[in-house]
């Protein structure tokens, strides 16, 4: 800018004051986090280490951190944890499969005209919402004390195709029919709302084509409502990939069962908590990358232009202080 | 020339709300029948009833000779499965008010998903025609854009290309102009003219009485669900004869 453009009308920003005292709480607030995280305490009161130099005996105390960051270091790839990751992912991801499947067809029959179709599926989500998760799991786990056996065959006759002790619910079964059965009453809420969210002149336009209920729901209505599912779907998966910690009570040896096992025998339970908190959180920060992208993909058509990712983001940041950094350089 | 389209004494009652009091209307093959009325007197209503996206309550709705959404056997009236009604709406296009495009997909995908889940045809076969539409509403530089990237003038145009796609013998207008801004009426009504000299049979229901007096065979005036008047455009627009009908026209024109 030159000197005579300058010297015309000066403009004078208005002071934030308190955005500037926020920001220096939040700053030290921060410094605070960091310090606790990386600082380090004495291993024992009055336990020393002494050093004879030349003669001088000094001591001092035997510091460690804080976090315990080198055991942490020591456990966070041992193959009991890995194990014990495999299996919260293997956990969150079949639950989520039965969550979602079981929960798009209790709203779909929420929605149905036939009463009978729409009366259980409202009290399946009355019971599954107003059970906590965790008796739900101790329930499932426990079945046996109230079947023996599983048998399939023609209700109420003497008709049996296929039968098996209980014995076979596993803790691991027991968290994955507890898991994505209560979730399936959480997703059939979220799928209910995303169907009704579609316009009800999408449904007639496929209907004056010819097609039927069901080619109507499958190809046009909800794909449509994708677009309202996924973000609060999302969510659940998130939701869920911690709450397959709870499993770790019915004797599944997840991330966090596996955590407990380790400190059981070395008594080094905060790193392990450490531990397993890094690991919740490595899985959730993915899947939450994950998310947006899916989410994107799901709003075409709805918006004129869809969000840009973070990369283009990025890109477009760059260009821009470019294009600055160009300009200045042409202006000097 | 045969008979598309013939009501006699078609009602229908929304709870106890009567909208159709018992309408009588011919429409033959290649003909253009424009419904005027004021809103509420059962238009649209009655228009849905032709492709059954409304029942009837009572009366006799055939097309093309065929009851519509019943099948007549030993003087009882049997419904007929969704499939079987599926089948017949497969032939009569529809147009709607607010375009109804389908919005997760792009102008191409509009036109061939009827054609290819309902009437099976092959994906290639299914573009091709797609194309061939889209070039006759003057759209075929849009056909990867999404709806909402159209304007609404657009958005009907494919609307109608969507409906064409299907091949159908009867094309339904439900205010086709209405929800637009008015220098893109037009463009719309292009479309709809070019469609009539095809020899389409068309039943169109609006509010744009240049269109149907250059257009259409016949224009029956409905009012609280009954038709009032009926007859060539001539007729019906230029010669009103009910103090109704006098009344509406000074309204709208």
């Amino acid at each position: 800018m030159s000197k005579d453009q300058q010297s015309e009308v000066e403009v004078v920003p208005v002071r934030h004051v308190g955005q500037w005292v926020g920001a220096a709480v939040v700053l030290v607030a921060i410094a605070m986090v960091v310090h606790t995280l990386f600082s380090k305490v004495p291993l024992q009161s009055g336990l020393n280490k002494c050093v004879t130099t030349a003669g001088k005996r000094v001591c001092h105390p035997i510091l460690i951190w804080r976090f315990q960051w080198n055991t942490v270091g020591q456990y966070l790839f041992s193959s009991e944890v890995l194990r014990g990751v495999i299996l919260t992912l293997e956990l969150t991801a079949v639950a989520m499969v039965i969550g979602i499947v079981l929960g798009v067809i209790i709203a779909v029959m929420r929605l149905s005209s036939n009463r009978l179709l729409a009366a259980p599926a409202w009290v399946y989500t009355w019971f599954f919402r107003g059970t906590p998760v965790y008796v739900q799991l101790f329930f499932w786990f426990n079945i046996g004390l109230l079947y023996k056996r599983f048998t399939l065959g023609v209700p109420f006759l003497h008709v049996t195709f296929f039968s098996t002790s209980t014995n076979v619910i596993t803790g691991v079964w027991a968290a994955i029919l507890g898991l994505g059965l209560n979730e399936a009453a959480y997703m059939s809420e979220i799928a209910r709302a995303g169907i009704i969210s579609v316009d009800e002149g999408q449904t007639e336009a496929a209907t004056s084509l010819g097609m039927t209920k069901g080619q109507t729901l499958r190809l046009v209505v909800l794909p449509q409502a994708m677009r309202v599912i996924i973000p609060p779907t999302g969510n659940e998966v998130i939701s869920m990939l911690k709450t397959t910690s709870l499993a770790a009570s019915i004797a599944v040896i997840e991330l966090f069962g596996a955590v407990q096992n380790i400190w059981a025998n070395n008594f080094k339970t905060l790193s392990l908590i450490v531990v397993a908190c890094l690991w919740y959180l490595f899985m959730t920060t993915v899947m939450s990358i994950g998310q947006f992208y899916i989410e994107r993909h799901f709003a075409r058509g709805a918006l004129r232009s869809p969000p840009m990712t973070p990369i283009q983001r990025l890109r477009k940041d760059l260009r821009t202080l470019g294009g600055r950094a160009r300009n200045t350089r042409v202006t000097s | 020339m045969s008979t598309m389209v013939e009501a006699r004494g078609v009602t229908k009652a929304y709870g106890h709300v009567p909208v159709l009091r018992g309408v009588d209307l011919v429409v033959s093959q290649g003909e253009v029948t424009c419904l005027i009325g004021p809103s509420g007197s059962g238009k649209s209503t009655f228009l849905r009833c032709i492709n059954h996206l409304e029942k009837h309550d009572a009366g006799e709705l055939r097309v093309e000779g065929e009851l519509v959404g019943y099948r007549l056997q030993n003087g009882k009236l049997y419904e007929q499965s969704d499939k079987q009604i599926c089948g017949e709406r497969a032939n009569i296009g529809m147009v709607f008010q607010r375009f109804n495009l389908f919005q997760h997909l792009t102008v191409l995908d509009n036109l061939t998903i009827g054609q290819m889940k309902v009437k099976g045809v092959k994906e290639d076969v299914a573009v091709k025609s797609a194309r061939e539409l889209l070039a006759r509403v003057g759209l075929d530089a849009k056909e990867r854009n999404y709806p909402a990237q159209l304007s609404g003038g657009q958005q009907q145009r494919v609307a109608i290309a969507r409906a064409l796609a299907m091949e159908p013998r009867l094309m339904l207008f439900d205010e086709p102009t209405s929800a637009l801004d008015p220098e893109l009426v037009g463009e719309v009504l292009d479309v709809m003219r070019d469609l009539a000299k095809s020899g389409m049979t068309m039943i169109v229901v609006t509010h744009e009485m240049g269109f149907a007096r250059e257009v259409a065979n016949s224009v029956y005036f409905l009012d609280q669900g009954i038709i009032e008047e009926s007859g060539t455009p001539a007729e019906v627009l230029g010669n009103p004869r009910t103090e109704r009908l006098r009344n509406f026209l000074s309204k709208v024109l």
